[in-house]
């Protein structure tokens, strides 16, 4: 019953990573004339983030955030696709079955459970993080069905046969979702292309073949071996004190077995020469990714290579990639470019999409726009803008629980220093054009660039 | 920047002559309630604002009672391509420095088109509210039309459409359903606009209109978050309180004509997977049932769909997804929020191997099943518990809030009505949830749209490597 207001819109909207593109003289004037707001970014308070780990070996990070009675438990284990282990899906597969069964009930006796009091699970894997959690109201009669329900799908497991074979079917279906998506066949050709025999490569949604060979003994080993204290991280934000919060963990996760950390993953190679991958789809756009693999979390250039990108294809409207393929050619709706960071080298991509007869066109923008940017870097009033754009918009990214959460449960997933959120800013601010024209010419190859193209083909 | 053309002065000044002119007096007060405080500008623009001080931040909205369900047919998308003209710059702000200042100020910025409605945003550190205000009190009447800027940018919005329907087999597949679900009524056609009606579009179609709902008189300003109300109004008088209004058309109610018997369309795509709309005409919320018997009813279809699909344990994952195992997926939505009369829809996509009459034929067996039992307590309760529940997480967004308002508001019903909204649920009881199905979830109201997918025919991939050596391309 929840508003369906999103599904009637139309919006502008680019899509965005972040948010910013170069001030000229004349947008300087006008700023100037703004009273230079831009200058005196709004000292924020961070949150103050209280961490521990429990007796089993879980790490914790808290905030408590008193104004809504609610509050969100994640857990985040190191169990995404990246260990799926040449059998794509798995990790996925998983994580969707904790809830198809547990403790004794049944997939329905549990989602009424949760609904009952009107708590909201949350679940999903992605390359690197497997992720349960829960929502809920912080009122006890609530909250401690909600706790109990989450303790039950995440230590008590039953991976019935029957949903096993039900959710396996199921996903069987989203693989043919993905073959009538150019966009999806984009991305999985881009992934294969970029990551070639590192696990990354593979859809975390899985493939026909993978699907087929899957097995529901190896979810049960899956499951025993990634779902363990030692490899999990607990994120939790609301309305509860300190006191409050250890005992929920402890709820949540002191049935869990301590188990081990998952031995590191491979690193991911650098390109070693141009790709060009052309797939022939009957659309009317045709779908375009360039890229390479990029930075990883906790990089040392990782905050160069972010601001680097920002004024690039990262800001939506100001960036130059919107700039050149959207406002000057009227070529795309959607253009872009992001680094996204991961526990290995995540991708680097520049994407968009544009009707067929203008493909060549695009591709040659977007080669001449990153090798001149690489040559170049970014002017320094462009460089500027994005500065301040990120550093004055940072109290945005932290101004709600969800936002919250999200952060400190990427904090303490990848071992990021506490004090990340506090430092963030001075960060931003200790990049300068040398850095990013020196992270730039080190990490972004122009020549050795996977290109995707999903399209008619004369 | 171009030089703004001589069609763009030309029209301004007309603009100008055209407008009332209106003198602001003092702002007026109007009835708020605990979280919104509301004024109205004497020039008869709407000023909300939801006081919220988590955080240092804010959002402002201007909505404006324009949207694809005002056009008419063969200027379809008109709004929404209007939408994107609003950044195309003014004399004071030219091009791209609307979105260039509130960036360098570290804001976002955007706007979406509904049916309903148009509306401008922007989240930002609550101490640059004055900046939002002047920057969109600007745009609001001096927006330039440069006919090379327009052309561009519906080349744009035609991409947008490429990518948001054209090539997504259930986007096209819902839109077709919605030209024959509704006979006469203007959501009969799709907010982005027939991609015929888009090669049709001027300049010209997108100044007047413009010109005909772009005032301060048809907009509402709401901005929530850690401001002050009276900042807000005395900053909103500042620079919206001198410009002048318009005369607004006054819209026919487009009631949707009787439907006879069941309509049905069949769409055949390249694509891999079918997919089943059904949907049923029903009501929706006008200020003038407000607070009678009759809106009981839209309280009852809203937990109805609940009881179908509010959750995981709702009826349809229960008996489809799970149970009978033949769907993939299956929803069913109603929002009585809307100008005119709109949709109960049931939407479902088979498993592997099961044919889109079995579903079609298991949907109808849940409508029935509403009908001939009711719903037993457990279950209205769990709806009713999520609605409860929604109601405290929705403080977890300001944006949504302020969205809430801005959106009744400009659909024309009280946003006082968001407060009673879980009253109004908790009152619901299992007799008139099934009262309301056997009332509209009849086979004379109801259209069935088929997604059947044809064949995609493609000549497979290739690939080519070109090996970097020493500075020296080769293709291989």
């Amino acid at each position: 019953m929840r508003s369906k207001l999103i599904d009637k819109l139309n919006a502008r909207g680019v899509y965005r990573q972040d948010r910013c593109r170069h001030l000229t003289k004349r947008l300087m004037r006008t700023i100037g004339l703004m009273v230079l707001l831009s200058c005196s970014a709004t000292v924020t308070a961070t949150p103050q983030i209280q961490t521990w780990q429990t007796e089993n070996g879980a790490k914790v990070l808290f905030v408590p955030a008193k104004e809504i009675p609610m509050l969100d438990v994640r857990i985040v284990f190191d169990a995404g696709s990246a260990r799926d282990d040449g059998l794509s899906g798995l990790a996925v597969l998983t994580n969707g079955l904790l809830s198809e069964g547990a403790a004794g009930k049944t997939s329905q006796q549990i989602a009424e459970a949760f609904e009952a009091v009107g708590a909201e699970i949350e679940y999903d894997a992605a390359r690197d993080m497997a992720v349960i959690g829960v929502r809920s109201l912080t009122e006890s009669r609530y909250l401690d069905i909600a706790i109990e329900s989450l303790t039950q799908v995440l230590t008590q497991p039953d991976f019935p046969q029957d949903a096993y074979q039900r959710e396996l079917n199921r996903m069987k279906v989203s693989v043919k979702a993905r073959e009538q998506s150019p966009s999806s066949l984009a991305s999985v050709a881009f992934n294969r292309a970029v990551f070639g025999d590192h696990p990354y490569a593979s859809p975390s949604s899985g493939t026909r073949e993978s699907l087929d060979k899957m097995t529901l003994e190896q979810v049960r080993a899956f499951y025993k071996q990634y779902y363990v204290a030692s490899n999990a991280t607990v994120a939790i934000v609301g309305n509860v004190d300190r006191q409050q919060a250890e005992a929920i963990v402890n709820d949540v996760v002191s049935a869990l077995p301590a188990g081990n950390r998952p031995s590191p993953l491979a690193a991911v190679k650098p390109l070693t020469e141009a790709k060009k991958i052309v797939i022939d789809y009957p659309s009317a756009q045709t779908h375009i990714f360039v890229g390479q693999p990029g930075v990883k979390r906790g990089d040392e250039d990782y905050f160069s290579l972010y601001v680097a990108n920002h004024p690039f294809g990262g800001s939506g409207f100001t960036s130059r990639l919107v700039e050149v393929i959207r406002e000057d050619n009227a070529l795309a709706y959607s253009v872009y470019s992001y680094f996204s960071p991961l526990r290995e080298f995540g991708p680097f991509a520049m994407g968009m999409q544009t009707k067929t007869e203008q493909t060549e066109q695009a591709l040659t923008l977007l080669d001449q726009q990153l090798r001149k940017y690489v040559a170049d870097g970014p002017e320094k009033d462009e460089l500027a803008a994005s500065v301040s754009n990120i550093t004055g918009g940072f109290p945005l990214n932290i101004d709600s629980n969800s936002k919250l959460l999200e952060y400190i449960a990427m904090i303490g997933f990848y071992d990021l220093p506490i004090d990340y959120l506090d430092r963030f800013i001075d960060n931003i601010n200790a990049v300068d054009v040398k850095m990013i024209n020196d992270a730039l010419k080190r990490r972004v190859h122009p020549d050795r660039m996977v290109t995707v193209v999903v399209g008619k083909q004369q | 920047m171009n030089m703004k053309s001589i069609a763009g002065l030309l029209a301004v000044s007309t603009l100008v002559l055209g407008w009332v002119l209106y003198h602001d007096a003092d702002p007026v007060p109007e009835q708020s309630d605990e979280a919104v405080q509301s004024y109205q500008l004497s020039n008869g623009m709407k000023i909300l604002v939801i006081e919220n001080h988590r955080a240092p931040v804010m959002v402002s909205q201007i909505w404006y009672k324009v949207g694809a369900s005002y056009e008419h047919d063969g200027i379809t998308g008109i709004s929404h391509v209007l939408e994107h003209m609003m950044f195309k710059g003014t004399e004071k702000y030219p091009a791209g420095e609307f979105s260039e200042i509130i960036a360098a100020n570290g804001g976002e910025e955007n706007a979406f088109t509904g049916q309903d409605y148009t509306a401008y945003f922007q989240k930002i550190a609550n101490d640059r509210l004055e900046l939002c205000l002047s920057l969109e009190a600007d745009r609001m009447r001096n927006i330039i039309f440069d006919e090379k800027e327009f052309v561009k940018e519906l080349e744009v919005v035609k991409e947008e459409r490429r990518l948001r329907t054209d090539d997504k087999p259930s986007a096209l597949t819902y839109e077709r359903f919605n030209a024959v679900a509704y006979t006469n009524s203007p959501y009969r056609r799709p907010i982005v606009g027939w991609m015929e009606d888009l090669d049709t579009l001027t300049v010209d179609d997108a100044r007047e209109w413009y010109e005909t709902w772009y005032a301060p008189n048809n907009a509402t300003l709401v901005v929530a978050g850690d401001v002050l109300a009276e900042d807000v109004f005395r900053l909103a008088k500042q620079y919206f309180g001198q410009l002048p209004t318009s005369r607004i058309p006054e819209l026919k109610p487009r009631h949707e004509a009787k439907q006879f018997g069941t309509q049905r369309l069949t769409v055949e795509l390249p694509a891999k997977i079918p997919y089943l709309i059904m949907g049923f005409k029903a009501p929706n919320l006008t200020s003038d049932i407000v607070g009678t018997e009759q809106e009981k009813e839209l309280y009852a279809l809203e937990v109805l769909a609940g009881v179908l699909d509010g959750g995981d344990s709702a009826r349809l994952s229960k008996n489809l997804v799970r149970g009978q195992e033949i769907a993939n997926s299956a929803s069913a939505s109603y929002g009585m929020s809307a100008r005119h009369d709109t949709l109960f829809v049931l939407s479902a996509v088979p498993n592997d191997e099961v044919a889109i009459e079995v579903l079609e034929f298991a949907l109808r067996e849940q409508i029935n099943l509403l009908k001939t039992q009711l719903p037993d307590d457990k279950e209205l309760d769990r709806v009713k518990a999520q609605v409860v529940a929604a109601q405290v997480y929705k403080q977890d967004s300001t944006f949504y809030q302020a969205m809430e308002v801005g959106m009744l508001d400009t659909i024309g019903l009280p946003w006082q009505i968001k407060d009673e909204y879980v009253d109004k649920v908790l009152a619901v009881t299992a007799e008139q949830v099934q009262q309301v199905a056997k009332k509209y979830l009849t086979d004379d109201r109801l259209t069935v749209a088929v997604l059947d997918p044809l064949p995609i025919e493609s000549n497979g991939t290739k690939t080519t490597k070109t090996v970097s050596v020493a500075g020296e391309k080769d293709a291989q």
